[in-house]
């Protein structure tokens, strides 16, 4: 196994990144480390920049002005790394699909710049905590 | 027209370095001092007032809830609201008890919440992580009656899709006073602790002339000494049925607006069990056909304070226009009036104070005046603040 | 104030209104025409005194709409005044934010959804939709479909 690859799985950083969503699935992910889920006796923990960040939690469903941020935050983070869709916004826009100012979802935007992107979707409005953790498992343990 | 500020990055922390894009929030400071604040909300634009055009009456609740994850039973209780006033619709009194309960644990599980960010900011994590962690039943209790621990879907034109069921009511008895006791171990740590009060007093001050003029709700606004609350003012569901106090504190710094929030925990928690005790026997659902031509308005109280909803029909199965307005549009703006002069360090607490979306918070950054560079980002100013708190605590 | 101090106070702008309807208990309708928004607005704000609340632009058949929504804290009543732009071609009405910080916000966002010109306004620029959004499409005009 490509010890790159091998290396990311254990005790992934993580960035989050928002583009547009109402803050429930953000909460959520925040509430991942704190005491009743606690995701920082894995070794995962938030970090303040994508360089320094093995996986990135992207909610919203990628509005017009967001979208710049999104694709800058995925060039800087070092590869290889994971991108996860949390919440249905971010999988396929959710209930906003016929909003003006929506150009997502998630991988679409992520496919243009790197056609070999490593997405994980975690689908929920909003995922509850221990879904986003299975999520992340799950998807760490497929690469 | 496009304003192009050169920017060049000192690389201070962790920065995007993202030369030409605008945050939400930029601060411009002379030295420590701020002195002009530039915000754009573009990034959070999702078109749903559009959208509300394309959807039917009955379907737009649950578009609404999404506006705002944590406010989201005051949304759609303001838009069913709206809708029933148009349609003359009278809810049958268990749903209104109901709602009130649901609305009640809203505003509790939101202002635990808040308690936890500014903590953070300030450097008091402790007080984060155990916030956190006593908002957790309050989540579960809200599952437990409506399946989701956000997003509850429970409002419908006319009442309420999810009934409480009788035997649930013990247990939400016993999990208030759980959480009242560990709100009130809170509230003392808090109140008393003197290095809080060095922090927070006369820190972010919104005078109450102010307030007025961006025409502020919520315990931002009461905590600029205006009295005022829609719950009590205009009520809706049961709120004239039980007896409860606004909160209202005089002096418009951050540690008022916390004292405001911390006081209406309490209230809310009053609110609930007379609820609960008066709940009403009968239906919460009612039949509405159709919604004739006409206008209506509706508001609720949320935990930042007042969202108000306007919807016009033709008459036809899908709103002509729906203007949804959540408190935060206008208590945000108010901060250019409570953040100018301020140092760099009480930005971020000054900022929470008004309560804004947590991603909100993420995007500031600070330009400093001579020179046009950015000197200081998120991060940054979270470590400022941070460091001032322990500052204020060696001095003690 | 009670209610029936508040319909008196309203009445003394009533030359410049068109119209007065209260549909239910607690909810009033002023109509205007564009010209006098400014001053019945600086009325509501500070001689009955009002809060502000919100505006809706609406774009209606043969005119734009602007519903300025008040709200009366004593009595809880709901004061909307709705002003009508009758010109479809140049919409323009005076901004009320020079008096009002509170309708700043609002008046950007109406210009970038429906195309309003608000003169006087202190600080024209775009508020809600992305910096790249092309100039002259308007998304809350009927015109421009989902």
């Amino acid at each position: 196994m490509d010890w790159k690859i091998w290396s990311l799985k254990k005790s992934p950083w993580v960035f989050h990144v928002n583009t547009g969503a109402c803050n429930n699935c953000d909460i959520e992910v925040v509430d991942c480390l704190t005491p009743k889920f606690d995701i920082e006796r894995f070794g995962m923990k938030l970090v303040g920049s994508p360089r320094h960040a093995d996986a990135l939690l992207v909610t919203g469903g990628v509005t017009a002005q967001a979208v710049h941020r999104l694709r800058e935050v995925y060039r800087q983070t070092p590869k290889p790394c994971v991108v996860f869709a949390i919440g249905a916004c971010a999988c396929d826009k959710g209930i906003f699909t016929t909003g003006y100012h929506m150009v997502g979802p998630v991988d679409k935007i992520i496919k243009e710049i790197d056609p070999d992107a490593i997405i994980a979707y975690v689908p929920g409005c909003p995922p509850k905590p221990e879904a986003m953790i299975s999520g992340i498992v799950k998807a760490l343990s497929a690469l | 027209m496009k304003k192009t500020i050169k920017k060049t990055v000192i690389p201070v922390g962790p920065v995007h370095p993202l030369q030409e894009e605008m945050e939400f929030f930029q601060l411009t400071v002379d030295g420590e001092t701020v002195t002009d604040i530039d915000m754009r909300i573009s990034y959070n634009h999702r078109g749903i007032e559009k959208i509300s055009e394309s959807l039917q009456f009955d379907q737009v609740p649950l578009l609404v809830s999404r506006i705002c994850g944590i406010c989201s039973a005051s949304h759609p209780l303001a838009y069913v609201q709206a809708v029933e006033e148009i349609a003359g619709v009278t809810v049958p009194d268990r749903a209104r008890y109901v709602r009130t309960i649901i609305a009640e644990f809203e505003r509790i599980h939101s202002h635990i919440l808040w308690l936890g960010l500014a903590g953070h900011f300030i450097g008091y994590d402790t007080v984060f992580m155990w916030a956190w962690k006593y908002r957790e039943p309050v989540l579960d209790m809200l599952e437990a009656i409506t399946g989701n621990r956000n997003n509850y879907g429970n409002l419908l034109i006319g009442g309420c899709r999810d009934d409480i069921p009788d035997e649930l009511i013990p247990k939400i008895f016993k999990d208030l006073d759980d959480i009242e006791k560990k709100m009130d171990m809170l509230t003392k740590a808090i109140i008393d602790d003197p290095i809080l009060h060095a922090r927070l007093k006369g820190v972010g001050v919104l005078t109450k002339e102010a307030a007025i003029k961006y025409a502020v709700t919520g315990p931002t606004a009461r905590g600029s000494d205006i009295d005022i609350d829609v719950r009590h003012d205009d009520p809706y569901a049961a709120y004239s049925d039980i007896d409860w106090n606004v909160c209202v504190a005089p002096e418009g710094d951050v540690f008022a607006k916390a004292v405001v929030r911390l006081l209406e925990v309490f209230e809310a928690i009053k609110i609930i069990r007379q609820a609960l005790r008066k709940l009403p026997k009968g239906p919460v659902k009612s039949e509405v056909k159709e919604i004739p031509p006409g206008e209506g308005t509706g508001r609720a109280e949320a935990p930042r304070g007042e969202t108000f909803h306007y919807v016009r029909s033709d008459g036809g199965n899908r709103p002509v226009r729906h203007k949804a307005r959540a408190p935060s549009y206008v208590n945000v703006p108010s901060f250019k009036a409570s953040c100018i002069g301020q140092k760099i360090a009480d930005v971020t607490i000054t900022l929470a104070a008004v309560d804004p979306c947590y991603s909100c918070t993420e995007r500031v950054a600070v330009v400093d005046k001579r020179t046009n560079e950015v000197i200081c980002d998120y991060d940054m100013l979270l470590r400022l603040s941070r460091e001032k708190t322990e500052r204020i605590r060696k001095s003690f | 104030m009670n209610s029936e101090e508040l319909r008196n106070k309203l009445s003394e702008i009533k030359d410049k209104l068109t119209k007065t309807e209260e549909p239910i208990d607690n909810r009033i309708y002023l109509y205007c025409e564009s010209e006098n928004s400014y001053a019945v607005n600086k009325f509501l704000f500070e001689e009955v005194p009002l809060r502000f609340v919100i505006a809706t632009g609406i774009d209606s058949d043969d005119c734009f709409e602007i519903i300025y929504h008040y709200s009366y804290d004593e009595t809880g009543c709901v004061v909307n005044l709705k002003a009508f732009i009758r010109d479809r071609e140049n919409p323009e009405i005076e901004s009320i934010a020079p008096f009002l910080p509170a309708a700043e916000w609002i008046e950007r966002e109406m210009h970038d959804l429906l195309g309003i010109e608000f003169k006087n306004h202190p600080d024209m620029r775009r508020l809600i939709l992305a910096d790249d959004w092309p100039e002259g499409v308007y998304p809350l005009r009927k015109e421009v479909k989902q």
